[in-house]
């Protein structure tokens, strides 16, 4: 009887949280201008997003500051996860994990009020990127250091004392044993930068626009299959970094995500 | 000159002084144990020779160079870890091989000294593997093998034989010993286990509370403990609470309250009227009828509990005065567990030269 209702219960739940989705990609092939009745298949949609110029220009801006945040925001949130770790700092994790937990609007607000009050910053594609490589670094440092933590520590002190310099110890030991974590966290920065949208609109000033915000101007005016076409793919490319990630490294996302 | 000289070496934690004025030096070649209880500082001097922690003060030499600027990766000084440490995404010949390729060696020479070094320790089939394919004794041989393939200078064992069980525990002991001994690299071995200390080294340090109690080779180490601490550690032992009453060059006699005369082996410097203990292992005191001892320590009691461990049994004897004391029987008739009963009255007794007199 419990497990009856059990999985009822679970039905709702998984049903709530894909069927818009699944709506959204069907009717990105739907035959008809509106969101309304189901015509027929077509792929029409998907030919009109590949001519729309404006389109295509935000898609490359996401794409461009997806992969350089997340590359950048890798390097600095591996580095402070396994400081965190090393140097069993109080405060550190603290300053590295506020951004995560952080309302997004927040760090938004308050990151244009950085960049235009303090730093003199023209906003555009560098104060989106830097604010994309700020939040990212949290995601990055958290899952490197739950990889680290399970770790004995002797495994390092053993590369030192068999030879290794501090540098080869990092390269020849350390980093292939964390490497999962280092490239499921490069993976999660990149779906968080291409995802935002909050924290892009705070930031991004009126010269550019990346795919969330260009989504969302095109909404204001009506919600055409086009922006489900588009959507799909988004959609698309973040399922397969997290089905990558998760494969990678499975607890790191079990356990932060 | 010693290969490896601690001098008055201290290390702090706080307020703690984890290893404190410690001094010893080790000989080439020489299996050398530290023992002592948990957390008396082992681990510490350990890590300090290896290079992982500085001393506060004192000074750490191996062939007579101190080596206090020396970083642990420059040391000719290499580390069995208690946990193995082995590189869990290296093979088991990459894992002996990172030392080579460390010290810059030709591909191969590492090959070749990786070999040898597999078969030093009987694994040669096992070189492709993972170490979590391995078992606890064979990952134990790489962390050895992969510690001796460039042959350091000295080897630092912290409790490697820890984690594994009774038997291959005694297995390991015996091929330690042996590859000690072929590969001639000097050990410097830590333990907790008694046993293990007395059947593996040449010498052994006894540590308490950061300081050495007593340092000597196993079989004085074990017949003539310096203090109390040091003979209650090491095996079982009677004490008995004593006062000295006569000291001559010959014996020592001594007056246990409530017990009599016992003679005793002379220590020196000992003088009448002190007062201290009577220390003497179980296997020493004798434990038979009446009439079957011809002893100059004699004395009765009666038999108040007794403990069967197969090859041996104690038997614990409540003597006159109330005293308990244990002596130890081997059990020479087979299917026999126990030749006296609870109840029985017995005579304990024991030579004039064994055990002896500890003043603190
Ligand atoms: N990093 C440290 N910080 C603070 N105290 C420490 C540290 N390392 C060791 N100590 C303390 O120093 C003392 C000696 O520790 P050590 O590890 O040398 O003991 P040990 O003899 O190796 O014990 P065991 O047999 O349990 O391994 C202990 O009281 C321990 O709590
Ligand atoms: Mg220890």
């Amino acid at each position: 009887m419990r497990n009856k209702w059990l999985w009822v219960a679970s039905v709702f739940v998984y049903a709530f949280l894909y069927l818009p989705l699944v709506i959204v990609i069907a009717y990105s092939f739907n035959d008809s201008r509106l969101n309304a009745e189901w015509v027929g298949f077509t792929l029409h949609w998907y030919q009109v997003l590949l001519n729309d110029e404006q389109m295509l220009r935000a898609a490359l801006n996401s794409l461009l500051i997806a992969c350089t945040a997340s590359g950048i925001a890798t390097v600095l949130g591996t580095m402070a996860g396994i400081a965190i770790h090393r140097y069993k700092l109080k405060l550190l994790p603290v300053l590295v994990i506020t951004p995560v937990a952080m309302p997004e609007i927040l760090l938004g607000v308050s990151l244009l009020l950085f960049f235009i009050q303090v730093l003199n910053l023209t906003l555009g594609m560098l104060s989106v990127l830097i604010a994309h490589i700020t939040f990212c670094i949290g995601f990055v440092a958290i899952i490197v250091r739950a990889r680290l933590a399970g770790m004995d520590e002797s495994i390092f002190e053993a590369a030192r004392d068999l030879g290794a310099t501090p540098w080869q110890t990092f390269r020849l030991v350390t980093l292939p044993l964390i490497l999962p974590g280092v490239i499921a966290g490069a993976l999660m920065a990149f779906t968080l930068s291409i995802d935002d949208f909050v924290i892009t609109f705070f930031t991004a000033g009126v010269g550019v626009a990346t795919l969330p915000l260009q989504i969302y101007s095109m909404i204001k005016i009506a919600v055409t299959p086009e922006v489900n076409a588009v959507s799909t793919l988004l959609m698309m490319l973040t399922l397969g970094m997290i089905v990558i990630a998760s494969r990678i490294s499975p607890e790191a996302i079990k356990g932060n995500a | 000159m010693a290969l490896l000289q601690i001098e008055n070496v201290t290390r702090r934690y706080g307020a703690l002084a984890a290893v404190e004025d410690v001094s010893f030096s080790v000989e080439a070649g020489e299996f050398f144990t530290l023992l002592g209880p948990s957390g008396c500082g082992k681990t510490t001097l350990l890590r300090m020779i290896a290079g992982f922690e500085a001393p506060d003060a004192g000074r750490i030499l191996l062939d007579g160079i101190d080596l206090a600027g020396t970083p642990a990766e420059r040391r000719p000084v290499h580390t069995v870890f208690q946990s193995y440490a082995l590189f869990p995404h290296m093979t088991v010949a990459e894992n002996i091989a990172f030392r080579l390729k460390m010290a810059g060696k030709e591909p191969q020479t590492v090959k070749v000294g990786v070999k040898e070094a597999l078969a030093e320790v009987h694994l040669e089939d096992k070189a492709d593997c993972f170490p979590h394919e391995l078992s606890g004794g064979q990952k134990q041989r790489v962390a050895l093998a992969r510690g001796l393939v460039n042959r350091p200078r000295l080897l630092l064992l912290d409790e490697p034989l820890g984690a594994l069980d009774a038997k291959l525990r005694q297995e390991m002991q015996i091929e330690l010993i042996k590859l000690q001994k072929n590969v001639g690299v000097t050990f410097v071995f830590v333990t907790h286990a008694q046993q293990e200390a007395l059947a593996l080294s040449h010498r052994i340090a006894v540590m308490r509370e950061g300081h050495i109690e007593q340092m000597a080779e196993p079989a004085k180490l074990y017949s003539f403990p310096h203090n109390r601490f040091v003979a209650d550690f090491i095996g079982h032992i009677n004490l008995f609470e004593v006062i000295v009453k006569e000291a001559t060059t010959g014996h020592l006699r001594l007056t246990a309250s409530g017990l009599g005369e016992i003679i005793a082996p002379p220590p020196d410097g000992v003088k009448a009227g002190e007062s201290g203990w009577f220390a003497i292992r179980p296997e020493q005191v004798c434990i038979g009828q009446r009439h079957d001892v011809e002893l100059k320590n004699r004395f009765t009691g009666t038999v108040c509990d007794y403990l069967y461990i197969g090859d041996v049994t104690t038997y614990k004897v409540e003597l006159e005065n109330g005293t308990l004391i244990e002596a130890l029987m081997a059990n020479s008739e087979p299917g026999r567990a126990r030749f006296f009963e609870v109840g029985d009255e017995v005579t304990v007794a024991w030579r004039h030269d064994a055990g002896h007199f500890l003043d603190e």
